[in-house]
């Protein structure tokens, strides 16, 4: 089964910017899958819709088979999300932030705070579980966003640019934590600006330029990864 | 309704009432504060002074119209800055995309406002027992007056918290519309006491109907028929409530 497959995906903003012009894209159950483009070239928006941030303007979308336009609570419990911004409140501790979380996707709280010491240690957030959100450093941010993601078992994680403006042992770090949960069996979608960050850990990756895709392809099949994106968003 | 909607709805819930007693001096104590030196100065110094409104003493007269004030500042200003902090904060979208339905999420919060505004209104009331002693004449009249009241005010600041950008788009209805609402419903006086025009203009005002059904409630008397009074409130709540549910269904203010 596919994990995620979108349609003639058109998304046309209030303002007219035609953000997306009929995407087509599958992405396989268990892929470790990259999304690539330019600033402003549709990513987010994507993103946004599959999550349910974005209304989207035309086309189907399927998750795991479970269609947004007829069951979208369904597709979204099997959809876990780390954003490009920080977007928890930042006066909650690490603990509620996680706990809320599962909350919302119908986890009970007793199920939540047992299954939250298990994700905070693997993100090695567990001795700052007590923390306010706010004194931590980005990189616990960045992890604690990782932590919510995964406290009601998604079967597909949505990263986007979880390593942007991260150090490089962070990101190393981040690799390593997205490398075990995908081994699990886990379906990671990926947008990134770091081509590295592709060459080492995806297996596919697509890149959108101007609201469509140009190239959809085994990552071995792209490289070097560099020459030919700077091809595409040349041209 | 499903279980998972249940522990969702729990969730909101459970994170609102924490919030409120986390900031309790911002939630709690200013109404108390406020509602108290109304207590005094309205209700003792300037109350002596004047007549009995219906076989009630001024001071008592006043108390349902000081609780219900107290009611609708505490659950519209519930509704409005949790919902419009976590829409600043973007925290928002931890519920949007979570499976959550929209009705719970309108649920949760107007339960939060609905519990900060009873809570306040159960401490208001308590502290006028100290200036007077109000009889309650129809205890189910008070319960239902205050809860449909503090969920209609939830509900109103919700739908401001949608189309709020900024914080002066939050404040603003609270300041120029809510406020001398509030003062102009009835709170300190009967109208049936204004010119014959200002009675009529009254009318026009939705506090009126919640303040004297409320104050029914207390004392078997209200400057408009109960009936009346019940019918606008639950037409204006199921109409913001369709409101808010069709707003949520759209994005509108809360998704790009």
């Amino acid at each position: 089964m596919n994990a995620i497959e979108i349609h003639g995906l058109v998304k046309t903003y209030r303002n007219g910017t035609k953000a997306l012009k009929g995407v087509d894209l599958t992405i396989g159950e268990g892929d470790f899958f990259a999304l690539l483009g330019a600033n402003g070239a549709g990513k987010t928006t994507l993103i946004g819709i599959l999550t349910g941030l974005v209304n989207k303007t035309a086309g189907t979308v399927k998750v795991f088979g479970c269609d947004i336009d007829k069951d979208f609570a369904g597709a979204k419990r099997m959809l876990g999300v780390v954003p490009q911004e920080f977007n928890f409140n930042m006066f909650e501790n690490v603990q509620d932030i996680i706990v809320n979380q599962a909350g919302y996707f119908g986890v009970p709280s007793k199920t939540a705070i047992r299954d939250a010491e298990g994700i905070l240690k693997m993100v090695g957030l567990w001795k700052k579980r007590c923390a306010m959100a706010r004194t931590l450093s980005g990189g616990m941010k960045r992890r604690l966003m990782i932590a919510r993601a995964l406290i009601h078992h998604p079967k597909a994680l949505i990263l986007d640019e979880p390593t942007a403006g991260v150090d490089v042992e962070l990101r190393l770090g981040m690799w390593d934590y997205l490398r075990q949960i995908n081994s699990h069996g886990t379906t990671i979608l990926l947008t990134t600006h770091y081509l590295e960050e592709v060459e080492q850990m995806c297996r596919n990756a697509a890149i959108i330029k101007d609201g469509q895709i140009v190239r959809n392809d085994a990552v071995p099949n792209l490289l070097p990864l560099e020459k030919l994106f700077l091809e595409i968003i040349k041209t | 309704m499903l279980y998972t909607d249940t522990v969702a709805l729990k969730t909101i819930v459970r994170k609102e009432v924490t919030r409120i007693l986390r900031i309790w001096t911002q939630t709690l104590l200013p109404p108390l504060i406020t509602q108290t030196l109304y207590f005094l100065i309205f209700g003792k110094f300037i109350g002596a002074q004047i007549a009995s409104i219906q076989g009630v003493t001024y001071m008592s007269f006043i108390v349902p119209g000081l609780v219900m004030m107290a009611v609708i500042g505490s659950s519209y200003g519930n509704v409005v800055s949790s919902f419009f902090g976590a829409k600043f904060q973007r925290s928002i979208e931890e519920i949007l995309v979570s499976p959550a339905p929209n009705w719970v999420i309108l649920a949760g919060y107007v339960m939060g406002g609905v519990v900060r505004g009873a809570v306040v209104g159960a401490l208001v009331f308590g502290i006028s027992c100290f200036f007077t002693h109000p009889v309650i004449h129809n205890i189910w009249a008070v319960l239902f007056f205050m809860t449909v009241t503090a969920m209609l005010f939830s509900l109103g600041a919700f739908i401001n918290g949608i189309f709020a950008r900024n914080f002066d788009e939050v404040v603003f209805f609270q300041n120029f519309i809510l406020t001398p609402l509030m003062y102009l419903g009835g709170v300190f006086y009967s109208i049936h006491s204004l010119p014959l025009f200002w009675q009529k203009a009254s009318l026009f005002n939705p506090l009126v109907y919640m303040i004297n059904g409320f104050r029914y409630g207390f004392y078997g008397f209200s400057d408009v028929h109960l009936a009346v009074c019940v019918a606008i409130l639950v037409v204006l709540t199921v109409a913001l409530t369709a409101l808010s549910l069709w707003l949520l269904k759209k994005g509108i203010g809360i998704k790009n």
